[in-house]
């Protein structure tokens, strides 16, 4: 395989072009929005949990911007659900760069990123969970 | 470095820019990001490799031999900066770090002694963050208005749009001389005749233009203009701003502290001569003796070669990227822009490639362009985007380069089909 072929894998392009839990839950538990300054990246996610209180059951995301960032942000979906409020604060972010397979630079990481960061200050902000610094550099609205 | 017919020998100038020795992803580098900086000559490395191994010792400061010689490199190149923007005095010529500190100089030193509530700050709707975000930020602490030039379809200044200020207190007419995201080029004698006519100061950011256009600052008619080293094949952490010498010793120093002061009382404090007052600390002395280096390099070359080179390259990059079907090309035809093109992609099926999908897929075939809002969101949320590819050229950029950037950018077409 090549370089180039290896970079936008065939599984990247998938979830780009037709990426998993797309489209925003009415009536959200928990909801946020972020945005990558750097490249213009635009996630919003929103989560229903289920009948404990406590472990999600839907999510949603919207989004526009580089294949990575919707990429990543639609994989990161289907990686939380089922979880608890509390296992994906403590998600460490190599799990979702596991699923995302490729090696990234600095400013591509920001882009991978986004999706799971906009999830933890969703959690953050209805259930208290904790939101380490790193996070919080996000520009969230 | 020019054949006999007036052109630049590219392959031969290539040479002298080490950079081109290397490879990326086991290609040669097509670098089309002169716009965000430039590459650097050995004339450059080299002249301040010598400056550190003979000459380097503080300047302004001490008696000794080796200080002497320091502080004529750091003057010698002010002296070049002076004869390559035409400046009648090299006391006008101020070192900074960048553009943006250059330009920040002037927000902060003029803007606060002279801004108040009722002023009125104009800059243009294609300005830099740079040329924008000082002058909202200054007007807002100051209690004056600030007023955004609209640009017209083509991106251009709508220079008609000035009408809408008249009667009003003009303090300050801030515009770029060549806009980075579009190459567009501005009017600055318009521009400046127009501030002075209204009782305002024109401030020029000059950082797209000088590198590639000489620079005469008598001809322009502004009383600022803003340059950084940097994107004109000198170092960084180098640039320098132009101003007249009667503002800018009417105004108070940007920066406090050691060279910018003539007299300290223990409360009061007065200010040394042009340029030492706005140059406080340690001069970046081996960066100026490169820029000095970079003048001459780019000199000695011309620019009448330069801007002919660069001139074919963006008018055969304009055709060829205008034959791509889904290919959106931004700003005004060849004949009025600098060697700058920014442009969207989509799919045969409509599909937007973001610019950093596309910018990747570039350098995987080792070809070096900007993808981003170019510091430029309010020109941005005009054009309807969120960002824009950007290649750029310079004089060291080939036919074939071009040739490059459109294969890829097929290429990239067809992976996000």
């Amino acid at each position: 395989m090549s370089e180039f072929d290896e970079f936008y894998r065939e599984n990247i392009l998938d979830h780009y072009k037709n990426p998993h839990n797309y489209g925003l839950l009415s009536d959200p538990h928990a909801h946020a929005e972020g945005q990558n300054p750097l490249c213009g990246d635009e996630v919003a996610a929103s989560i229903r949990f289920g009948p404990d209180g406590e472990t999600i059951e839907e999510i949603g995301f919207a989004g526009r911007g580089c294949a990575i960032s919707q990429a990543a942000t639609s994989m990161m979906t289907d990686l939380v659900k089922g979880k608890t409020a509390t296992e994906v604060a403590g998600l460490p972010k190599e799990e979702l760069l596991g699923e995302v397979g490729i090696p990234l630079s600095p400013v591509r990481l920001k882009c991978a990123l986004l999706g799971l960061g906009v999830v933890k200050v969703a959690l953050n902000r209805a259930k208290g969970t904790p939101l380490p610094d790193e996070w919080q550099g996000l520009d969230i609205g | 470095m020019v054949t006999a017919q007036g052109a630049l020998d590219v392959a031969r100038l290539r040479a002298d820019f080490p950079i081109f020795e290397q490879r990326f992803h086991g290609k040669s580098l097509c670098y089309l990001d002169s716009a965000s900086s430039a590459q650097k000559p050995r004339q450059v490395l080299d002249a301040m490799t010598e400056f550190y191994e003979t000459s380097y010792a503080n300047v302004h400061r001490g008696v000794y031999e080796l200080g002497e010689r320091a502080t004529e490199a750091l003057e010698g190149a002010r002296e070049k900066v002076r004869e390559f923007v035409n400046a009648s005095s090299e006391r006008e010529i101020i070192f900074v770090r960048n553009t943006t500190e250059a330009l920040n100089l002037v927000a902060y030193a003029f803007g606060l002694d002279n801004l108040g509530p009722g002023d009125l700050v104009i800059v243009t709707e294609g300005e830099h963050h740079s040329n924008f975000v000082p002058w909202q930020a200054i007007a807002r602490r100051t209690g004056a208005d600030f007023a955004v030039v609209p640009l017209d379809e083509w991106g251009e200044l709508r220079l008609d749009a000035l009408e809408a200020y008249e009667g009003r207190l003009v303090k300050v007419v801030a515009a770029g001389l060549v806009s980075n995201a579009l190459g567009t080029v501005n009017d600055i004698p318009r521009l400046a005749e127009w501030a002075h006519a209204h009782g305002a100061i024109c401030v020029v950011d000059a950082a797209q233009a000088a590198p590639h256009r000489p620079i005469d600052v008598q001809a322009l008619g502004a009383d600022f203009l803003a340059v950084s080293g940097h994107k004109m094949c000198g170092p960084s952490g180098i640039g320098f701003l132009w101003g007249r010498a009667e503002i800018l010793r009417s105004m108070s120093p940007f920066l406090y502290g050691g060279h910018m002061i003539r007299h300290v009382g223990e409360h009061e404090t007065t200010w040394g001569e042009l340029p030492a007052k706005f140059e406080a600390g340690t001069s970046p002395v081996a960066e100026a003796v490169g820029l000095g280096a970079a003048v001459d390099y780019l000199s000695e070359i011309g620019f009448e070669a330069i801007e002919a080179h660069e001139h074919a390259l963006l008018t055969y990059a304009l055709e060829q990227l205008a034959e791509i079907p889904g290919v959106t090309l931004y700003g005004p035809p060849a004949e009025r822009r600098a060697a700058i093109v920014s442009f969207n992609v989509a799919t045969d099926s409509g599909r937007e490639v973001h610019p950093h999908d596309v910018a990747q897929v570039l350098d995987l075939d080792a070809i070096a362009i900007r993808a981003g809002h170019h510091c430029c969101q309010p020109l941005m949320r005009k054009l309807g985007v969120l960002a824009t590819n950007r290649a750029s050229f310079y004089l060291y950029n080939e036919r074939d380069e071009v040739d490059l950037l459109v294969e890829s950018v097929r290429r990239a077409q067809e992976t996000f089909k």
